[in-house]
This record gives C-alpha cells, sequence and structure tokens, in this order.
C-alpha cells in the first residue's frame, strides 16, 4: 500500500525577495477514518495522514495536525514568504509512523 | 431454516449495532467546544471578525469539501496569527484540521478538502501571537454525506 503513497507539490521555481507565494500539496493516501466497513462488515481500522510538516531552509514554517475528516487523498494549500534562494522541505506522518518527504528549490531573482 | 434464523438475528444485530454506534459518533456543539477548549490557548472567548471561511453553500458530495480559511495578520514577527482550529459539529469526530504558523508563511491563508457526514456547522478560530482569538462559522448543506458505510 505504501508503495502507491506518493506526495506532490506545485511551488513556483522563482520568487522576488519579499514575495509571499502559494504552495499546493496533495499527497495520494486512503486516510481511513475508522468509520468505514469492509465487506465482511469489519470496521476498517483508522490509517490517516495525522501530520504535514514544512520548512524552508530549515526554519518552520508551518505544521498542519490533519484529523479524520480531512478528504482521501489530502490537498492542503498554504503561501510562504520568500526572502532568499532556499528549499522547501514537506514531510507528512502517518497514524503508522510512515513518513514522507518532499522538496522543491526557489531562486530569488 | 435453521440457517436462515441466524442469518436473521446477526443481521437484526447488525442492524442494532449499527443504530447504536449512528447515535454515539455523533459530534454536536459540545463536542466542537471541548476540542477546541483542548487545544487552543488563547484568552478569553473568540470574537468575530478577522477569520473569513469560504465553502460552498450546498456540498453535493461529503467526501471532499474544498474550504479555505483566512486570517487578516500581517504575518510579522510582531503580529502574527500562531495557529488556525477548523472544527465540525455533525462529524463523528468534532475535530478537522489545525495549523500552526511562524510569520514565514507570510500569509494566513490555508486551503483544504473535508469530509462532512452530513449538514451541519464549520468553525474556524484563529489565535494569534497575542493570545487574542477570532472565530467564523457557517453552515454547509450536504446532499450525501461522506463517512463511509
Amino acid at each position: 500500500m505504501s508503495d502507491d503513497i506518493k506526495p506532490r507539490l506545485r511551488v513556483p521555481t522563482t520568487a522576488k525577495k519579499g514575495e509571499v507565494v502559494e504552495i499546493k500539496t496533495l499527497i495520494t493516501h486512503p486516510m481511513e477514518n475508522g468509520q468505514r466497513k469492509d465487506a465482511d462488515g469489519k470496521i476498517v481500522p483508522r490509517l490517516i495522514v495525522n501530520s504535514m510538516k514544512v520548512s524552508y531552509n530549515d526554519k518552520p514554517v508551518l505544521d498542519a495536525k490533519l484529523e479524520q475528516a480531512i478528504a482521501a487523498n489530502p490537498f492542503l494549500s498554504f503561501f510562504l514568504r520568500v526572502e532568499e534562494s532556499g528549499t522547501l522541505k514537506l514531510t507528512w506522518t502517518d497514524d503508522k509512523n510512515q513518513s514522507w518527504s518532499a522538496e522543491s528549490k526557489i531562486e530569488v531573482a | 431454516m435453521t440457517r436462515m434464523g441466524t442469518l436473521n438475528r446477526r443481521s437484526a444485530l447488525l442492524a442494532i449495532a449499527a443504530v447504536i454506534v449512528a447515535r454515539n459518533a455523533q459530534a454536536t456543539p459540545d463536542g466542537v467546544k471541548e476540542w477546541l477548549a483542548a487545544r487552543v490557548k488563547g484568552k478569553g472567548a473568540p470574537k468575530d471578525g478577522k477569520v473569513t471561511l469560504k465553502a460552498p453553500e450546498i456540498a453535493e458530495n461529503g467526501n471532499a469539501v474544498p474550504v479555505t480559511v483566512s486570517v487578516e495578520s500581517e504575518m510579522s514577527e510582531k503580529s502574527y496569527v500562531k495557529a488556525i482550529y477548523v472544527a465540525a459539529d455533525g462529524n463523528p469526530n468534532a475535530g478537522v484540521i489545525t495549523w500552526e504558523f511562524t510569520p514565514l508563511a507570510g500569509k494566513a491563508e490555508v486551503q483544504f478538502r473535508t469530509r462532512l457526514a452530513q449538514t451541519q456547522n464549520l468553525v474556524a478560530v484563529a489565535e494569534m501571537n497575542d493570545g487574542s482569538l477570532f472565530t467564523a462559522s457557517r453552515e454547509i448543506k450536504v446532499t450525501i454525506g461522506g463517512c463511509g458505510g
């Protein structure tokens, strides 16, 4: 299952100094909410991505804590103020403590 | 005939169990208050204003309802939004998502997609770095619930 899980990012590659840019993210994950029943009527145990941490040049930007009410394949978008060229890094973690990371470079022109 | 009987009894038990689960598995405005109280650390009761909650008035599919929350703030070291909490009062669990920011975010605006089991209110609370709290809420009508079954 975990092989199917892929994070995706949409990040501008360049920005002006001080520009606030929009970052869009998506991770393919079923987000089992612990309410659903399988064909045999057994409850499928909860397994969701419960955290997404974002840093820029290793400085924290934001930390999102997801609950069961977030839709499958969680799409999350937010903003970042770019003062210098650097690397945006995102890490997602699920209930089984599996984690996935993605990086993207932004160049200040 | 015996087999038939067991099947019926089992399905009857399942049906009763389902009713009990459905009744217990329900957040309420109180559930939202509890969920928020366990997380929000600011001062006093949240005031209206500063927070904008954008979502469709009617969501045909409760499985993925797009929501945008934005909070007026300059997002500077002196004055920034520390966190946004979002909860729903008609889902099995009240919590939806928590966002914690640093001023590096530049703008306190986020988007996500939520699951809504039925027509209900979505509540957002913003906690500023000085501890003040702001809130907005919105009713979303749901045609088809999104909680599996």
